[in-house]
């Protein structure tokens, strides 16, 4: 796998350099200390593999992101956990490497790194989702501190403008993210979406009247569109 | 009391490779000051959100050099600058200072 490295300081990218001279399946063609000089390279020059951090200089990691038309597999390594849950809305981004990077966790992101790249080794082309960093439970993102939610006790997200609203047996968090956004990181085995602004855990349903449904104490409306999905879900009798 | 830094992250990522190992603390200790200065010079113009952004890449040392206390440290300290609060500047700078220490007897 062809790589190259983007990090404004020398210490770091010395570290993700030596951990990618061990490694065989990797080759670092290049380095950067910033991403505009990495974009100019990329122009030119086809790689598989970025290793890039967040913030720097000029132009960030995650702006640098959004200018690549045919992104490689993406590493980030970064000083920072703010980005982690962003990150993954990529399907392109591997792996979220924090610093100082263990030679054991790097070992984890190689890991991934080539079950992402067996689809394109195989020959097909279509980008694999890149591993989810749990099965059973997501991580929100409130005040620069991760929570941890298990979908298990998820009731039911609803849209608020820029925000939306989680609601669990115990607590609600506000969190600024889209329905869109959270829906693709829910297991469709447990949620749905039954009104523009409202996703349910339809197993935490206590009755369903006319065109709304009762979870706990919340009555949720249901759209007309997405009844029909819903009926299907449920064990009728 | 202040925590000692150590080479045990740097000794673990060189795996044995000494010629690395050398190259390594080159670069921090020409890095490093750079840093520190470029940190004191913001903090004393009283740009503070510029001064954060020094403090992240100084963490970063800090939990190379395997100082977690002072790591832990950093990362309120960044957060407090970007709030308008140094409160915490007199304790980072002893760090700093301790980090310079350790960076000229390894020279």
């Amino acid at each position: 796998m062809r790589c190259i490295i983007i990090d404004d300081e020398v210490s770091a990218r010395a570290i993700v350099n030596e951990l990618c001279e061990v490694t065989p399946e990797l080759e670092v063609v290049a380095q950067f200390p910033n991403a505009v000089e990495a974009l100019k390279f990329l122009n030119q020059h086809t790689v598989d593999v970025i290793f890039l951090d967040i913030h720097m200089p000029f132009l960030t990691g995650v702006d640098f992101i959004q200018t690549l038309k045919n992104p490689p597999r993406v590493v980030f390594t970064t000083s920072d956990t703010d980005f982690a849950i962003e990150a993954y809305a990529y399907e392109f981004i591997v792996d979220y490497l924090v610093k100082p990077i263990t030679r054991d966790r790097f070992l984890k992101t190689i890991a991934k790194l080539k079950n992402a790249m067996q689809p394109v080794l195989a020959g097909d082309t279509s980008l694999e989702m890149p591993e989810l960093p749990t099965e059973d439970h997501l991580y929100i993102n409130i005040d620069r501190r991760l929570i941890k939610l298990k979908y298990q006790d998820i009731l039911l997200i609803e849209a608020k403008g820029d925000y939306i609203e989680i609601k669990t047996v115990d607590t609600m968090h506000r969190v600024h993210s889209t329905l869109k956004k959270i829906k693709e990181k829910l297991p469709e085995s447990l949620f749905m979406q039954i009104h523009r602004s409202y996703i349910i855990n339809y197993t935490k349903i206590i009755d369903i009247q006319d065109n709304s449904v009762l979870i706990e104490r919340n009555v949720i409306p249901i759209s007309r569109s997405n009844r029909p999905s819903l009926m299907q879900r449920l064990n009728l009798l | 009391m202040l925590e000692t830094p150590n080479l045990n992250y740097i000794k673990e990522i060189a795996g044995g490779n000494e010629e690395f190992e050398k190259k390594f603390l080159t670069i921090i200790q020409h890095e490093f000051p750079k840093e520190k200065e470029d940190y004191l010079k913001l903090l004393n113009g009283k740009e503070l959100e510029e001064a954060a952004k020094v403090v992240h890449k100084i963490k970063h040392k800090l939990g190379i050099l395997s100082m977690n206390a002072s790591y832990k440290l950093a990362i309120r300290y960044e957060e407090d600058l970007k709030y308008g609060d140094e409160k915490l500047g007199k304790d980072f700078l002893k760090v700093l200072e301790t980090v310079e220490d350790f960076i000229l007897k390894i020279a």
